[in-house]
């Protein structure tokens, strides 16, 4: 069972590398914050993978918990900024 | 098989994000894949433990994610449309 969970540890670490590749190659600032956004869930997932795989699940909740307040709160925060700061979008084709 | 399945949304969510044209298609894969995904793999991670506190505590935190992923796509979404990012153009290479 801990094989099983090491190897759906890699996967989502897998899903990971492409969303970093979309956050270093997107155009737009938005689409580094959803590439940002979607790593924090997945970083989630690994760190109750991880309890699991360690036997120590107690502890990684309350990691795995305010890593999710803090992942929500950035994300919001960043959305907020640049709606009133507004984007740069020159780069966009009309 | 749960956190199989979801650990497949996951990744299947990453691979749109990568590959869609569209800044609100990119948008589409990633919001509902990674609320789904982590849903699954939190909701398996639970049955696996068994009926204990820290399975109540996984619950939670997987609630938390689903209520808050989904605010956290809307306020990008929101954020990008006040922003006049046009859907249905495919943006030039940076």
């Amino acid at each position: 069972m801990q094989g099983f969970f090491l190897v759906m540890s890699l996967m989502i670490l897998f899903a990971t590398f492409l969303a970093l590749c979309r956050i270093i190659k997107g155009p737009i600032i938005i689409d580094r914050i959803v590439g940002v956004n979607v790593i924090g869930t997945k970083t989630i997932a690994v760190i109750l993978l991880t309890g699991h795989l360690f036997d120590r699940v107690d502890f990684f909740i309350d990691i795995a918990f305010v890593y999710a307040l803090i992942n929500f709160i950035g994300t919001l925060t960043l959305s907020k900024y640049f709606e009133r700061k507004g984007i740069d979008n020159r780069r966009v084709t009309r | 098989m749960l956190v199989s399945s979801g650990v497949f949304f996951l990744l299947m969510g990453a691979i749109g994000l990568l590959r869609f044209p569209d800044f609100y298609t990119r948008m589409h894969a990633a919001g509902k894949c990674d609320t789904l995904g982590s849903l699954l793999v939190f909701l398996g991670l639970a049955i696996y433990e068994g009926l204990e506190l820290s399975a109540i505590k996984i619950l939670l935190v997987g609630f938390f994610i689903f209520l808050t992923s989904p605010t956290a796509t809307h306020a990008m979404a929101w954020s990008a449309y006040k922003n006049k990012v046009v859907p249905g153009v495919k943006e030039t290479k940076t």
